[in-house]
């Protein structure tokens, strides 16, 4: 009998998603549910989809799911995990989502160290709506609400959102990295490991933001994207691990009495 | 059991650990801080959770996570953080997860003040959000009902899957009263089990997805129909109301709900002693309404007086039970005014002498 090498994983449907061509949730997708089979606990996790392009994302993983408002994810992640901590709980958010009406959520999220893993999928543009200007759009970068280009005098800079968030003090797993080159999801998927790692382990909130490109909103092929992503995005949003709980703390600080 | 002196935001807070709920989410705002302050102590004494949410925005959200997780859960707010918790209460019902909401109204618009109000009504009852969906909403006229209420709205959501909303004004979250809660309480309906709920998935059932959206319109127009009959069996199923005075003859027919009932049932007693007889409704349901209960209660009467503490926003739903048929008077203060039992009996008087002024719609 010939040996499977190569299949579809398991945390993975069997089904057409609506992404564009060129577009890398797919890949996300797949490394999330690679990761969630090899730690043996796609039967006990529960995903959380955000409103954005990946809005669908509970009809492509075999788990259960939650499909929350605008911004939310995080907020529904931790009523989830508060309600059941014997649960891994993941948010799926995009950058409008996750970094503009959403930013409250993900901050206190984080802050209280809330034990769950959020994937933070980062294209630098709106794509569900239709390409308009993201709180990640670079300056300049056209945008159909920004048609001369991003003016950062009018709408300041792009955020960056790992380097945000390793500035808090409660621990955390941060890493930014991309799925533009097969080398790179590789790396991914290591990082993805190692956030649902701490989270499976019970030791703190875990966030991994993936770079990504919009062939269709950004308006170029998707080899010219891959480019575009490189010669713009990698310089502004570098890739690395910015934040592990080893270089926090829960100890609090005495109060004068 | 014995009967303990308790406050009727304590209350609230003990009645749902009473009912099961180990898990509450809400942000600090008055006149309702005692909620949350409530739970936070009590809920690890239970090994349950409180969350200091970062906003009305996020406690709501985070209720509809643990609901959607199978478990019973709660969050208390005032109007402007009701407001702010609207969205989430939309998506909450249309993906039908059980919560209760309890909001001690103060008054509005705006940050307005944080004196006792009763100007939520419309806003709960029929326009909380976005989309066509309805809560059902309970209002207590005293400690003892605001227990007992919300351990019965527990059980109404899980039996229905909405949200049930407690409405009461800053008087039922502020007084003090004596408070009985009963030993091994049964609940009020037969609750399925929760299988419905997204707790992992090892393949011994179907998938749970928790959600509201529905991109195909022929798919959420049968949601929506379906709801609907959620509703419908509301309608039928539970109403609630009390009434004094109407197996004798009367003149006068009040309505009135909260606490505002019970400054009418003062008046209404201070009359008798005078001689002039007055009936009163009292919707203790708000959705559904009494609207039979308040239209044959009409008929008796030669006029018909409603009570609030808002500019006029049940009179809306008295007029549709009475449909024209008698006379309507109204009586207010709002702003965080109260209405008084003098008051109440000097309009009352006014209303039989013929020097009070109808209701006149266009």
């Amino acid at each position: 009998m010939p040996e499977t090498v190569f299949s579809k994983p398991q945390a993975l449907r069997d089904v057409t998603t609506h992404y564009c061509p060129g577009c890398t949730h797919g890949t996300i997708h797949r490394l999330i549910a690679e990761v969630l089979d090899e730690l043996g606990v796609r039967e006990r996790t529960v995903g959380v989809a955000p409103v954005g392009c990946s809005v669908l994302a509970y009809n492509y993983f075999e788990t259960d799911f939650h499909e929350a408002s605008h911004g939310r994810a995080p907020a529904v992640a931790t009523g989830i995990k508060r309600a059941r901590p014997d649960l891994v709980v993941f948010a799926y958010q995009g950058d409008g989502d996750l970094a503009s009406i959403g930013t409250a959520e993900i901050v206190h999220c984080a802050n209280r160290g809330e034990k769950v893993t959020v994937v933070f999928v980062n294209n630098a543009i709106y794509g569900m709506t239709g390409g308009q200007m993201a709180p990640t759009t670079m300056p300049g970068q056209v945008a159909t609400t920004c048609p001369l280009g991003r003016d950062v005098d009018l709408s300041g800079h792009p955020i960056r959102v790992s380097e945000m968030l390793s500035t808090l003090r409660t621990p955390a797993f941060v890493a930014r990295t991309s799925v533009h080159t097969p080398l790179l999801s590789v790396n991914t998927k290591e990082m993805l490991r190692q956030a649902f790692t701490y989270q499976v382990e019970g030791r703190c909130f875990s966030l991994v933001e993936i770079l990504s490109t919009c062939p269709t909103n950004w308006g170029i092929p998707p080899a010219e994207a891959t480019e575009w992503l490189e010669k713009n995005m990698l310089p502004y949003y570098p890739l690395g691990v910015f934040k592990t709980p080893e270089s926090g703390s829960r100890e609090s600080m005495p109060l004068e009495r | 059991m014995t009967k303990k002196l308790m406050k009727g935001s304590e209350a609230i807070g003990e009645a749902a650990v009473q009912a099961g709920c180990h898990l509450f989410f809400g942000y600090p705002i008055t006149p309702q801080n005692e909620i949350p302050e409530y739970m936070s102590m009590r809920l690890p004494q239970v090994g349950g959770t409180f969350v200091q949410a970062e906003s009305e925005v996020a406690a709501s959200n985070m209720l509809y996570g643990a609901a959607g997780s199978g478990e019973r859960v709660m969050t208390s707010s005032s109007s402007p953080g009701v407001s702010l918790m609207a969205e989430a209460i939309s998506y909450l019902a249309g993906a039908e997860l059980p919560v209760v909401i309890v909001n001690i109204m103060r008054a509005g618009p705006g940050l307005g003040g944080i004196l006792p109000s009763q100007n939520d009504y419309l806003q709960s009852t029929k326009g909380m959000a976005h989309g066509d969906f309805r809560l059902l909403v309970l209002a207590p006229w005293s400690v003892q009902e605001a227990a007992d209420l919300v351990q019965d709205a527990f059980d109404l959501a899980d039996y229905y899957r909405n949200p049930v909303l407690i409405l009461g004004d800053g008087l039922i979250g502020q007084m003090m009263e004596p408070v009985e809660f009963a030993e091994g309480r049964e609940p009020i309906k037969e609750l399925p089990p929760k299988d419905w709920a997204a707790t992992g998935n090892d393949g011994s059932k179907p998938r749970s997805v928790i959600n509201s959206l529905f991109l195909d319109p022929e798919e959420l127009e049968r949601h929506n129909y379906h709801l609907k009959e959620k509703y419908d069996r509301m309608e039928r199923d539970e109403v609630r109301f009390e009434t004094s005075g109407l197996d004798a003859d009367y003149d006068l027919l009040v309505v009135a709900y909260g606490t505002v009932a019970r400054v009418c049932s003062t008046a209404i007693e201070e009359l008798a002693d005078r001689g002039v007889k007055v009936g009163m409704v009292r919707p203790v349901s708000l959705f559904p309404y009494p609207y039979r209960a308040v239209r044959e209660a009409a008929r008796k009467a030669k006029a018909v007086l409603v009570v609030e503490l808002s500019m006029g926003q049940m009179i809306e739903d008295v007029r549709l039970a009475i449909e024209g048929s008698k006379p309507l008077h109204f009586l207010n203060r709002t702003g965080g005014m109260l209405v008084s039992p003098d008051e109440v009996v000097d309009k009352i008087q006014a209303i039989s002498e013929g020097s009070s002024q109808e209701v006149v719609h266009a």
